[in-house]
């Protein structure tokens, strides 16, 4: 059933995910050692994006939870459902029914309601748990992850322990915002994913873009991977390139070298914090240009 | 996994796991189960495709994964590396022959070495003679650091040092605990426990503010102009450090390093063994802006929230554009609560900051202290904990 290093190369490409030999590399080693992928790297770089891939490449469901300052685990968990209990609680006593009963009945998994970490180790087929941004939520609950990430099981305390039905593939993603604890860092493993290289953009730009030709694929890929070694405060991602290609496909630009204009106008797509834009001037421009073109 | 891994292979690997650990990576047994496995894989046909396997496996950060490649490829295609090696040679001589030290007293000779050769630089560079003897008649609090000779003095201050730093902690962390005070009713925690009373809110249960602890980011000039004083303050650091979570210290002169891993070493002589290795400037001047371009771009993001104060320890001798100086010390100012600028030149007479780098960046500096001894240090104790 498990996939071999050249099948998964294969169907991320079929998902639309043009990954490099190292990646599905380590998306394979995922399966083969069943420990979970911890993926950094700049924003807009495809880190989330490797996780519906990986769905895609699985043919799975994808779990996803976003982590923030404050989650907890009944946000990432489980949680009761009060106000299903609550009404439960009248209806019955109005009934008359003794309250032994009664609590039996409303802490059954009927009123339970399942949050991502929960719901990914029910599933009968192994879905893929996209753990988002993990350095967002606090030590706590990293450490409570850590603990979910080895065992495998819940314990409830009105329930009792709720076993894996199966291991989910689960993928974490860091921007970095804080230091992740050793140990979390060693129960996982490591890819770092960086800005693809100018070949591997141009290749992205003509899957999610099927009217853009090769030859202008190529020139903004040259062009935003120059960009990118401009000293910015907001390095561009995939994302941007995207739209920027997006937008001079609109605009029916087909040569850059012919439309300095709209190149330069449209490099809004490109820099996103004033002082950026007004670091690449005009002139700035027709230099990366004449470098690329 | 039906093949099994020859003998040969696994001492093999075993001498890979050591060079990693060498390295500094942290292997532990599961790795290297993991690695073996990894062997016996379809994946172990080609080095091209065990090596990125290997890497996921062993690597925990991004230094990790950046480096790796150069140690695989020295281990399993060319000859055996040890970087630590390299570092670990620089500094064997100590001056005057002293017959080996006890070993209690291990670091402090660490650091009186470094102190010494560094203030040999410094006498000749910058051309301040080394003062002796001052320190016999002052307290040592308020004695000058640059004057402080005798090794056994030296020894004194740098407890001090760590001492203040660990009081310094201490306030810092009580202080915290008592502005958790701002409540608001949890509502959803309420209704949760009134489930128990069929439906009553007779407990309210509150919700309490959580209060960041301040940060402090320290930043440490290691060139030469600073060396009198290098020593010194990486003891301190580590004071800082130590067991203080919301602490971070990089040192630079012509690159910046971040050395709060090495600083967090429970072996207090080897912490401060490494980074006065680390800290030893390779000659050259100091280049602040520059050191504060990679600060803001690589690691300002992860080490700086809203309630961090940015230490820079630097004597403002920048050899660099003192308007990238300005530029950057402009970045940073947005992003952190407040910059503290000591510089250890302050407690000499006349000192005026008349350093072109010191200029550029004064405007964006919240306090500019000195920090020539001991005493001035503390004095920065109770702005701290105003913030």
């Amino acid at each position: 059933m498990s996939l071999t290093r050249e099948d998964i190369a294969e169907r991320l490409a079929e998902a639309g995910y043009i990954a490099d030999r190292d990646l599905s590399t380590a998306l394979w080693l995922m399966d083969y050692l069943g420990r979970p992928l911890l993926i950094e790297g700049e924003a807009g770089v495809g880190k989330t994006a490797v996780a519906k891939a990986l769905a895609e490449v699985h043919k799975t469901e994808l779990i996803r939870l976003q982590c923030y300052e404050g989650l907890d685990q009944n946000a990432a968990l489980y949680e009761w459902n009060y106000q299903r209990q609550l009404l439960a609680i009248k209806a019955r006593e109005g009934a008359g029914e003794d309250p032994e009963s009664v609590e039996e009945h409303i802490f059954s998994e009927r009123y339970l309601l399942e949050r991502p970490l929960l719901s990914a180790i029910r599933r009968l087929t192994p879905p893929v748990l996209l753990i988002d941004e993990v350095d967002r939520a606090d030590e706590e609950f990293e450490a409570f992850l850590l603990e979910l990430l080895s065992d495998f099981q819940v314990s409830i305390p009105e329930l009792g322990t709720i076993h894996a039905i199966s291991i989910p593939r689960v993928v974490l993603t860091s921007n970095a915002t804080r230091e992740l604890s050793d140990a979390l860092r060693r129960r996982c493993l490591y890819h770092y994913l960086d800005f693809p290289e100018v070949d591997r953009e141009a290749r992205i730009l003509l899957t999610r873009l099927p009217n853009i030709d090769s030859n202008l694929a190529q020139q903004i890929a040259r062009m935003v991977a120059a960009v990118r070694k401009e000293d910015l405060r907001k390095v561009p991602g995939i994302a941007e390139t995207l739209d920027w290609a997006a937008t001079l496909v609109g605009l029916g630009v087909h040569d850059l070298r012919q439309e300095p204009e709209a190149v330069h106008e449209t490099m809004i797509c490109l820099l996103k914090t004033h002082e950026d834009r007004a670091n690449v001037t005009r002139e700035v421009t027709e230099r990366l240009l004449g470098k690329v073109a | 996994m039906s093949a099994v891994v020859g003998g040969r292979m696994r001492t093999k690997l075993a001498g890979f796991v050591a060079t990693l650990r060498d390295n500094g990576f942290t292997v532990g047994m599961a790795e290297s189960r993991d690695a073996l496995s990894l062997l016996t894989s379809p994946a172990a046909r080609r080095p091209a495709t065990l090596r990125p396997a290997f890497r996921a496996l062993f690597s925990a950060d991004h230094s990790d994964f950046a480096r790796f490649d150069e140690i695989f490829t020295a281990f399993w295609v060319g000859h055996h590396v040890h970087t630590r090696a390299k570092t670990s040679g620089i500094p064997k001589v100590s001056p005057g022959g002293e017959p080996a030290a006890p070993r209690g007293a291990g670091s402090n000779k660490a650091e009186a070495t470094e102190l010494r050769t560094g203030g040999d630089g410094t006498a000749a560079g910058e051309g301040h003679a080394q003062r002796e003897g001052a320190s016999n008649t002052e307290a040592l609090e308020s004695a000058d650091i640059r004057h402080i000779v005798d090794p056994d003095e030296i020894t004194k201050t740098h407890a001090l040092a760590a001492r203040l730093a660990a009081r310094m902690r201490a306030r810092l962390v009580r202080r915290e605990r008592a502005r958790r005070s701002g409540r608001r009713l949890d509502i959803r925690r309420t209704i949760h426990r009134s489930v128990s009373h069929g439906g009553t809110p007779v407990e309210l249960l509150w919700r309490k503010r959580k209060e960041k602890p301040l940060r402090l980011v320290v930043l440490l000039d290691a060139s030469g102009s600073m060396s009198l004083y290098t020593a010194f303050f990486v003891r301190f650091l580590h004071g800082v450090v130590d067991n203080f979570r919301e602490a971070e210290a990089f040192v630079f002169h012509t690159r910046l390093a971040h050395v709060s891993p090495t600083l967090r070493d429970r072996n207090v002589t080897r912490a401060v063994e490494k980074l006065a290795l680390m800290a030893q400037g390779i000659g050259g001047g100091t280049r602040i802006g520059e050191s504060l371009a990679t600060f803001n771009r690589w690691h300002a993001e992860r080490v700086i929230n809203s309630r961090t104060v940015v230490m820079i320890v630097s004597d403002g001798y920048d050899t660099g554009e003192p308007e990238r100086l300005a530029n950057e010390m402009r970045r940073l100012r947005h992003r952190c609560r407040r910059i503290v600028w000591l510089n250890p030149l302050i407690g000499w007479r006349d000192y005026e900051p008349s350093a072109r780098g010191m200029r550029s960046a004064l405007p964006y500096v919240d306090l500019f202290a000195p920090a020539h001894n001991l005493q001035s240090l503390a004095a920065l104790e109770p702005y701290l904990a105003r913030i």
